[in-house]
């Protein structure tokens, strides 16, 4: 109880709150620029906290991060620019909102679930956080194999289009996932002798390509759609109240799958993300109204993506072990301050634990009121001319490519995944599925070739280890169940049909 | 390019950057009437957010001091560090492009990846030195590095594994180093590529693996935790910051070290006086309490050398990596 009061008392002077507001409103900005990451508004702030004392330090990491995530959905959902490839998955069900004039809507669901999803990633974190670390510390690559496979099945069911094309796109997702050296053997694979393509093809600028760049492209062949109806929005949130009490269970289901995927170092919010949406999709009752601006799986995802963001802190925080880059910087803050990562955090500085966890909450309280104001002014791009809006999302996007790491060859990137993007939808080719394809090629390639290296090429430890074997249940049942069900309709399509057959005189 | 780099940082780190270097810009600058006259640019060939990026920027910051002048950090990355490394070599020899050099340096060229090495650089200053430590999990039966290195000569060859790197990483090459100084082969001890160290920990305690050879403060946390124990450094002398863990020499009486390394380059041809002025300020940066204050609190190895040691360093290092590549079948001819 001392430990919790000393928490507050931490947490509650001036320099930390005021790192707080300062960070957020920093985290939203960068966030809701298209092609800056809020992986990069993380860095940018590491020399900052050089001069902060260490809870403020880390307070504004935690909530420029949290606000960066939420501000990425904005450019998502206003102007089909995912800020990072886990807004990828809900991307074009947002953008389908905006176009039936709900993006208030769509972005006050992103705003209200994302904070939703973040308290309860901190609950867990709170009351489970040693729990969670154990479990998460008995995945090794064979459970990470199955869980990249089940990662990579959500392609075909995100996608509207046919299941065939989803799969080509993510095939051609994984192709693209080869080019390297980043890969087991750290031998250059489809470099075609250029130095910059030794270190693959980076999500980010694949991801601004296919989806920004291809949006441009279409704007330019395609005439001005009618402009929006201009009509008073009514409150953002109260709408929200309504749908969390529409859909409680997704959203229950959206916080416990990115509670428990964010506490797997490697595994993360993206993918939290994807397979939170799919599920949502899989046991709706209106699956058929996916992808034409339901807000069912943006509840879903949304809770989802945040709640993991949360939960990436267990393993951070215990063992030092980042689930993704923004933990990672964390982590290195973290030891700077002098709050060296390890369960002694948890006992002999409870104080400082509970000043973050605070922290946590504080930061997904804030970002509502900030958070509207900020879809307020971001809902106006709406309602400039297209001729204007078009070259600055360009220029957003070069200058965001060409950010990530100084370099002119990420910008040629983006160009080519924008003219493949802009080619693969008019042919009818979900490019989300690519993206995924591109997200999760290593993590396959890899969690496999270095389980077949441990085990000495025997393939049973993918079903021995307990986890591992259930994981392959659940994923080879998933894979499995389509053809199931065919041939169970098939069989009974056919057993009327001889009975009829035989009665035949 | 320039211009815009500095644009978009400048744009970005806004008025809390703004203060913190206006707070530094105000003193007075340097006894140096021409050198430096204008902003420096510091290349980093790694990503933001990692290990050499923050060293990079704390000494940046602290060189600001120095020379009066602000030192941008520039991350050029790609190419798995060969894009960065290129632009630091080609950058203009006028004392205004430095960057932050590391152990790579002494391996890319190996593996055929591109034709730079070591020799590329004007050498300005070593700033850090971090040696591997062997690590097992706390569950491993091996409990000192003498029942690990008999458990390792009696096993057959491929049954124990390791990871912490990539195929060819630093961390492999030193595991090939040690083996081959214990007069075993490269690949008695299974190579299992990882993306990190921090990955490879974790696949050590979940059993996945039975050694870690990264570098101390890489396996620190897990350390911390009791989940893994360091049974010796790959070091001449014992770290300062973690003085339990015996030497190989000591301990087992190979005499096998090696080291990842940071230091500051600049492009070939800088003028004598300019480079000695940085070299200068790189000492008095290495010497400032807060740059120790800082390499202690992320458990980073201090080592200082000048220009010609740190251009020795490099050299040494190019030899024995290339010898480690060659044994493991990792270079191109």
């Amino acid at each position: 109880m001392t430990d919790l009061l000393e928490g507050f008392r931490l947490v509650l002077q001036g320099d930390v709150l005021i790192a707080i507001l300062a960070s957020a409103v920093y985290g939203l900005v960068v966030g809701s620029l298209p092609g800056l990451s809020a992986t990069m508004a993380t860095a940018l702030l590491v020399p900052v906290t050089f001069y902060l004392s260490p809870i403020a330090a880390v307070a504004t990491i935690i909530t420029a991060s949290a606000m960066a995530i939420f501000s990425g959905d904005i450019p998502g959902c206003l102007l089909r620019i995912p800020g990072t490839p886990a807004s990828a998955a809900y991307t074009d069900e947002a953008y389908a909102m905006t176009r039936k004039g709900q993006a208030e809507m769509a972005l006050g669901t992103g705003l209200w679930f994302s904070a939703v999803g973040g308290i309860a990633g901190t609950l867990a974190l709170l009351v489970m956080a040693p729990a969670l670390a154990e479990v998460a510390l008995n995945f090794s690559s064979f459970e990470y194999f199955w869980l990249a496979v089940l990662g990579l099945m959500c392609a075909t069911l995100v996608a509207r289009s046919s299941p065939v094309k989803a799969i080509a796109s993510m095939l051609l997702g994984l192709l693209f996932s080869c080019i390297g050296m980043e890969n087991p053997a750290g031998t250059p694979r489809f470099t075609f002798g250029m130095t910059d393509l030794l270190g693959g093809i980076e999500p980010l600028p694949a991801l601004v390509g296919v989806f920004a760049v291809s949006q441009v492209m279409r704007a330019l062949a395609e005439a001005e759609p009618p402009p929006l109806p201009r009509r008073r929005f009514g409150s953002i949130m109260a709408g929200q109240w309504a749908l969390t009490k529409k859909y409680p269970k997704p959203m229950m289901r959206g916080n416990i799958v990115g509670i428990i995927i964010g506490v797997l170092p490697g595994a993360g919010a993206d993918m939290a993300a994807w397979v939170s949406y799919a599920m949502s999709k899989r046991f709706s009752k209106e699956p058929e109204k996916f992808g034409t601006g339901h807000p069912e799986g943006l509840v879903e995802s949304g809770a989802s993506n945040n709640a993991s963001l949360a939960s990436g802190w267990v393993p951070a925080l215990l063992f030092g072990i980042p689930g993704d880059t923004i933990t990672a910087i964390a982590i290195g803050v973290l030891y700077m301050k002098g709050l060296n990562p390890g369960p002694t955090l948890f006992t002999e500085r409870a104080s400082s634990m509970y000043a973050l966890y605070i922290i946590f909450i504080l930061a997904n309280l804030i970002m509502i009121p900030l958070g509207i104001v900020m879809i307020r002014i971001a809902a106006t791009v709406l309602r400039a001319p297209r001729a204007s809006i078009m070259p600055v999302i360009l220029l957003l996007c070069a200058v965001g490519a060409f950010a990530t790491g100084n370099n002119l060859f990420a910008v040629m990137l983006v160009a080519f995944f924008g003219t493949l993007g802009y080619v693969m939808e008019r042919n009818g080719y979900p490019v989300a599925a690519l993206v995924l394809g591109i997200v999760m090629g290593s993590m396959v390639e890899q969690s496999f070739v270095t389980s077949l290296i441990k085990s000495d090429n025997s393939l049973l430890p993918f079903f021995e280890r307990p986890i591992s074997a259930v994981l392959a249940v659940v994923t080879l049942g998933a894979l499995l169940w389509p053809v199931a069900a065919w041939l169970m309709r098939r069989l009974r399509a056919r057993r009327p049909a001889a009975i009829a057959a035989a009665h035949r005189p | 390019m320039d211009p815009i780099s500095r644009l978009s940082r400048r744009g970005i780190l806004g008025a809390a950057a703004g203060l913190a270097t206006a707070g530094t810009l105000a003193r007075p600058g340097l006894a140096q009437p021409r050198y430096p006259s204008r902003p420096l640019q510091m290349i980093v060939p790694w990503g933001a957010g990692g290990g050499t990026d923050a060293t990079a920027r704390i000494i940046a910051a602290l060189l600001e001091k120095e020379l009066g002048q602000p030192v941008n950090v520039v991350n050029r990355t790609g190419g798995s560090g060969v894009v960065g490394h290129s632009a630091i070599a080609m950058a203009n020899p006028d004392g205004y492009s430095i960057g932050i050099i590391t152990v790579e340096i002494a391996m890319m060229h190996w593996q055929g990846l591109t034709e730079l090495t070591y020799a590329n650089y004007t050498p300005l200053g070593l700033m850090n030195r971090d040696a591997p430590g062997v690590q097992v999990s706390a569950s491993s039966p091996y409990k000192d590095i003498k029942a690990l290195a008999e458990g390792i000569k009696n096993s057959p060859p491929g049954k124990l594994k390791a990871s912490g790197t990539g195929q060819g990483g630093i961390w492999h090459l030193a595991l090939v180093g040690w083996l081959q100084a214990m007069g075993l082969k490269p690949d008695h001890v299974r190579w299992v590529p990882s993306n990190g160290a921090a990955p490879g920990m974790q696949d050590l305690v979940a059993g996945g693996i039975d050694i870690v050879p990264c570098s101390i403060p890489e396996a620190r946390a897990m350390l911390d935790a009791g989940r893994a124990r360091s049974l010796a450094i790959m070091a001449p002398q014992r770290d300062p910051q973690f003085p339990d863990i015996p030497t190989l020499k000591e301990s087992l009486g190979v005499d096998y070290q090696t080291a990842v390394w940071r230091g500051i380059g600049a492009p070939l041809k800088l003028p004598a006086e300019q480079a000695a002025t940085l070299t200068a300020a790189l000492q008095r940066v290495y010497k400032s309490n807060e740059y120790s204050e800082f390499m202690k609190s992320r458990g980073f190895g201090m080592d200082w050398a000048d220009g010609a040691g740190f251009g020795k360093v490099m050299a040494e290092t190019d030899a024995s990596m290339g010898e480690a590549m060659r044994a493991a079948g990792l270079a191109k001819a």
